[in-house]
Formats: C-alpha cells, structure tokens, sequence
C-alpha cells in the first residue's frame, strides 16, 4: 500500500466521521426544534395534572435544558441506546430492530433483482446501439424509471392480485405451519413489494449503466482496442463495462445505504411491517425518539455504503488518489 | 463602482483574449437542442401540451369535478372515456383539473428548490473556502437524510396546504442543484475572462450574474426540468401518505383515494391507471428534455469510438451528432 493510497483512505474516514457527526447533531437538533414532545399529548388529556406531566417530563429527561440533553443523547450514543418510544414506551432500539429484520430481506432481494436486470438492459441498451433492442430497453428503462412507486405496486396488485398475496407478511389463517409452509408462505409475500422495489430501481440503474458506458466509449483506449482488432464482446465487457462501472458502484452503494429507510411507499401499499411503516405510523404520532433513532439508523447506513463505494471507487480506479 | 465599469463600452474588454466561449443566449442553445433532437422536441412538446390542457380545465373539462355524473366506480364508456371515480365524478375532467395542482406544486417546488440549490452552488464553488466546506457538509446531511421521511415530518407539523407542500418538496430537492451549479462554477471561476472582470473592479455580485451564471444556466436549465420531475413525483408521494392539501384535488391525491377506496379490490382498474399514466407522462416528458439539454452540454458523449457505424451496420446518423 503505497503513502497516496493510504491518505487517500484515511481522508476518505475522517470525511466520513465528519459527516456521521453532523448528521448526529443535525438529526438532535431537528427533533428539538419540532414543536410538540411526549407530554404535548398527555397535557391535553383534560384531567393531567402538573405533577404528572413533570413526572412525564423527567421520565423523558425533557427537564434537562437543551446542551444538557444534547450531551446525554451523545453518551446514550455511544452506549447504543436510542431511548424510549413516547407512544408505547419500547426501547427504540428493539423497535427499530423488529422493523429492519423485516424491510431488509424485502429491499435487498428488490435491489438484486434490479442491479442484475438493470445492468444486463444498460449493457444491451449501449452494445447493440440504434438498434430497435437498444431503443426497447431505453425506453422501457425510462418508463420505469417515471412510474410512482405506489401506484406501480397498486397495479401489480391489480395484475396480480388473485394469484399471489398483497398485503402483510405471512397469512394468519396458516395454523402451525412447518418450517417450509413457513417459509414458502413468507416468500410469496414477499414477492410483490420486492419485484415493486426492485422495477422502481432497474430504470434508474439501466439509465445510469448506459449513459456511463456511452461516455466510457468515448475514451481512447476503446480506440485503441478496436485498432488492435480485439473482438467487440470482449471490448465492452473488458475494456468499457469495468470503466463504466465506476459512476454505477456509486449509484449501487448510495440504494443500498437507502434499504433501511426507502421503502416508505411500498411498505404503505403491502402493508409490509418494516421500518418505512414504522417512520409513517411515528409520524402520524409524533414519536420523536423513534423518527430520530429511525433516522439515525438510515444516514449512517448511507454513510456507511457511501464510504464503502469511495473504498470501492479506489480499488476500481487507483488515478483517482493522485 | 465607478460609471466606466458599469457601461457597455468596457463590457467587451472583459472577453478580449479570455477563454470565454462565444456568447449564444441559454434560450438560444435549449431551442437548438430542441430542434437538432427529437426526443427534447417530443418531451418539450408533451410538456407544453400538458400545460395547455391545465391551463384551460375550466374550459374544457367535459364535467364539474363537484358533480356526481353516473354512478360509484363507473366503467369508461362513451360518455365517460375514463371512467368515474368512487364519488361518480368524470375521471377525465378529473385529470385535466387534477394537472392544474400537480404542475403548480411541480414547478412552484422547482422555484423554490432551484434558488436554493443555485445560491448555495454559487457561493460554495465561487468563493471556496470555509464556506465551501460548511455548505457542503449541510448539504452532504441533506444528501444521506431519507428525504421522504423527513418532508413526512416536516408536511405533518406544518398541516396540509399547498403552499407548505410546495416550500417542504423545495427546500428538501436541492441538493443535486447546489452539488451541479458548484461544479460548474468552480470550473468557470479560475477562467482568465473571470479574473479580469474581477480585475478591471467588478464587484463579485456583478461577476457572478454576468460572467459566471450565463455560463452555467444552460446546465441549470436541464436540472430545472429535471427537478420539476422529481417535485411533480414527491407531490404524488406526500400525498398518497395523506399528507397533501385534502381539499385540493391532484393526481397524487387522486391516486390516494383509488388505495384508500378500495379501487384494486373493486376491479376499477381505470380510477388508478389514469393519473398514475398522466404523471408518468409528465415525467417522462421532463426527462427527454432534460436529458438531451445535458447531455448537449456534454461534449463527452458526442464522440463515439465504437459506434454502429465502425461495425459495418448503416444506420443513418442521427441529427445533432455529427
């Protein structure tokens, strides 16, 4: 390893640490300048009296003044504690951690099928280029990319609606189901908020995978695999894909990072009880610790894969540290 | 500022001998594109249909979008060509009245949002600096924050109207603006035409609107169009959460009501299609345009060393690429 690359990855951490930490601080200070708190609620309850709503107030610690609470919310931090739902008095935590086993499997089998589909279409699109193929899976490509998501799930449900089930996660008329009706049953939920998900990503992706190969054939090293008489299956696989890759590893880690927290809509539709349910239903009732802790979560994973895709984009492209 | 510098005398001076490129109006190079590319005519002309028929709703919307003309969930007939929705309203007259709210939010939120963005993209790239890297830190929280949610939060406190849709989808879209419009400025700043403008006493706020934006706007013209896209979407979404303007009928708040009344069980396969079609349309129009004003911009993507035509296939070449 030689010293650029190594400053170029420490510089690529300390930039990462930097934005965890505005994101920590600028996520504490949204939820405080948010009008309303866990007793805003109680104190309209007709008969709450003082003492109860102070009970309440220190029970949240929403007596400390704001620095003090900024610094406690730092140190629970750090301890992985999120705190406490104002609504039902759960640890944020295992809240947050019920909904993400439940979004995670659904978004990432989306986003697989779309980076295989959206890939495969993207290289097509640019191989076989002012072809009617190549115009099909542009357009086809851009159609997807225009659709709502809700109302692209609402017309899988209205395609597919008798034949594979749409809302919930497992049917609760299946008594004491073996461990294969178990998981055939999940699998079939499954099905159409992944594929939803996953039609929502492939045009965006397909665009993105073509666009950059378009520009990658414009270098001169295409040139000059051409001028060899390299076989042109062998140039864009070789030569342009792997280039072309570099934008789209970016695109990829930055979807991946949004898993945890894209799903609002498709979860809306599916009735799919994952962490976008949880964030609409906390909306709904203004449970701040939980939005924070469900934002926490999201824009550190996006942290997370952003630093993943800059590691990424260093291994694919080492010009880039000099 | 003295008078000399402000005349139209010493303008030219600025330009003698700077690398700036021949001075065409930004309408100027968008009507070019548009006439050199058929897919930024088509998408220019679909847009300007659109608004056409918003525009004059009142006049020629078939029904009152109050009036119940035939009975719940109608199927489209002759009368009714889309159909009628669960209160027995003319989808068609729905739709164009509908167009009037969407296209409003779409393009007040890319108002919004395109000031914003631009102004931050201005001040950091043209004065770097610690500006720069505390806008840019700001805006890279607003880049990994689940923007969905948050507008979620921020529509819910501020109550549902139109004009609070309209500032939340603004003040969340900007990011892609500001990060563009840096770029670009950044580029343009240490031009010699810029340093002598700076040099013979022009003030920064005069560089900035006559030697530096002029040379960005046709890339903000693009990220305009593409950004009314992104609002017109975030529009449909805030609204099927229920959190739009409920008084107001949009193609969001109509897609809302198929879910919410039970449109996919019925078999009323026409209340959602159509406005989910009329949005897509919009956005798919927006981004024919805005892609082919970018990618004008791009000289990159012009040259082609693996194009149809090396591969023996003869296709004529099409207008604008020569």
């Amino acid at each position: 390893m030689t010293a650029t690359s190594t400053s170029y990855i420490l510089k690529r951490i300390v930039f990462a640490l930097v934005t965890v930490f505005v994101a920590v601080t600028l996520n504490f200070v949204l939820f405080r300048a948010l009008p309303g708190s866990a007793v805003t609620d109680l104190s309209r309850v007709p008969n709450a009296s003082p003492q109860l709503v102070h009970a309440l107030k220190v029970q949240f610690g929403l007596d400390k003044s704001k620095t003090q609470q900024y610094f406690v919310y730092l140190k629970q931090l750090t301890h992985g504690n999120l705190g406490i739902s104002y609504t039902d008095q759960q640890p944020v935590n295992s809240l947050l951690f019920r909904a993400l086993k439940n979004s995670v499997p659904m978004a990432l089998l989306g986003a697989i099928v779309a980076i295989v589909i959206g890939t495969g279409s993207g290289i097509l699109a640019t191989w076989r280029r002012d072809t009617l193929l190549s115009y099909g899976t542009t357009f086809s490509a851009m159609v997807f990319y225009s659709l709502p998501t809700q109302w692209l799930g609402l017309m899988l449900i209205l395609l597919f609606g008798g034949l594979l089930p749409t809302s919930g996660m497992t049917n609760e008329f299946l008594l004491h189901p073996s461990g294969w009706q178990h998981a055939s049953d999940y699998l079939s939920h499954m099905i159409l908020p992944s594929l939803t998900y996953a039609l929502t990503l492939y045009g965006q992706y397909a665009l993105v995978v073509r666009s950059a190969m378009l520009e990658t054939m414009g270098e001169d090293y295409v040139l000059t695999a051409r001028a060899k008489g390299l076989p042109m299956r062998r140039i864009m696989l070789r030569h342009v894909f792997r280039n072309a890759m570099l934008p789209f590893a970016t695109l990829v880690a930055l979807s991946l990072g949004f898993i945890a927290g894209g799903a609002v809509l498709i979860e809306t539709v599916f009735s799919w009880p994952g962490i976008g349910r949880l964030i609409y239903q906390s909306v709904l009732s203004r449970d701040y610790p939980v939005l924070q802790g469900a934002f926490l979560v999201i824009t550190l994973s996006v942290i997370f894969f952003n630093f993943v895709a800059d590691l990424l984009y260093f291994k694919i492209d080492p010009r880039i540290s000099q | 500022m003295s008078s000399i510098i402000e005349s139209p005398e010493v303008q030219p001076v600025s330009d003698v001998g700077g690398e700036k490129e021949p001075s065409i109006g930004t309408f100027a190079i968008v009507w070019q594109v548009i006439r050199r590319r058929p897919s930024a005519a088509i998408g220019a002309a679909v847009l300007l249909l659109v608004i056409a028929i918003s525009l004059l709703a009142p006049v020629i919307a078939p029904y009152g979008i109050h009036q119940q003309v035939g009975p719940v969930y109608g199927p489209p007939s002759f009368k009714h060509p889309l159909g009628l929705d669960d209160g027995g309203i003319d989808m068609l007259s729905l739709i164009m009245w509908g167009g009037r709210v969407s296209l409003t939010v779409g393009l007040a939120a890319t108002v919004v949002a395109i000031f914003v963005g631009g102004t931050i993209g201005i001040l950091t790239g043209y004065l770097g600096g610690v500006t720069d890297t505390v806008l840019m830190r700001f805006t890279d929280y607003f880049i990994v924050i689940p923007v969905i949610p948050l507008m979620m939060v921020i529509a819910v406190l501020w109550g549902p109207s139109l004009s609070h849709i309209i500032l939340v989808i603004g003040l969340l879209q900007w990011t892609t603006t500001a990060r563009i419009v840096r770029a670009q400025v950044r580029s343009v700043r240490e031009r010699v035409y810029i340093r002598r403008a700076r040099a013979i006493g022009g003030g920064h706020l005069r560089v900035v609107l006559r030697h530096v934006l002029p040379q960005v706007a046709p890339l903000l013209v693009a990220n305009t169009v593409l950004t009314i896209a992104i609002a017109v979407f975030s529009e449909t979404a805030l609204a099927f959460l229920g959190l739009s303007d409920p008084s107001r009928t949009s193609w969001g708040t109509m897609i809302q009501h198929a879910f919410a009344r039970t449109a996919a069980s019925t078999g009323a396969w026409w209340a959602i299609v159509y406005p989910g079609v009329a949005v897509a349309i919009v956005i798919m129009a927006c981004y024919l345009l805005g892609q082919a004003i970018e990618d004008a911009m791009n000289p990159r993507l012009k040259v082609s060393h693996v194009s149809v035509r090396t591969f023996g296939v003869r296709l004529p070449p099409r207008e604008g690429d020569s």
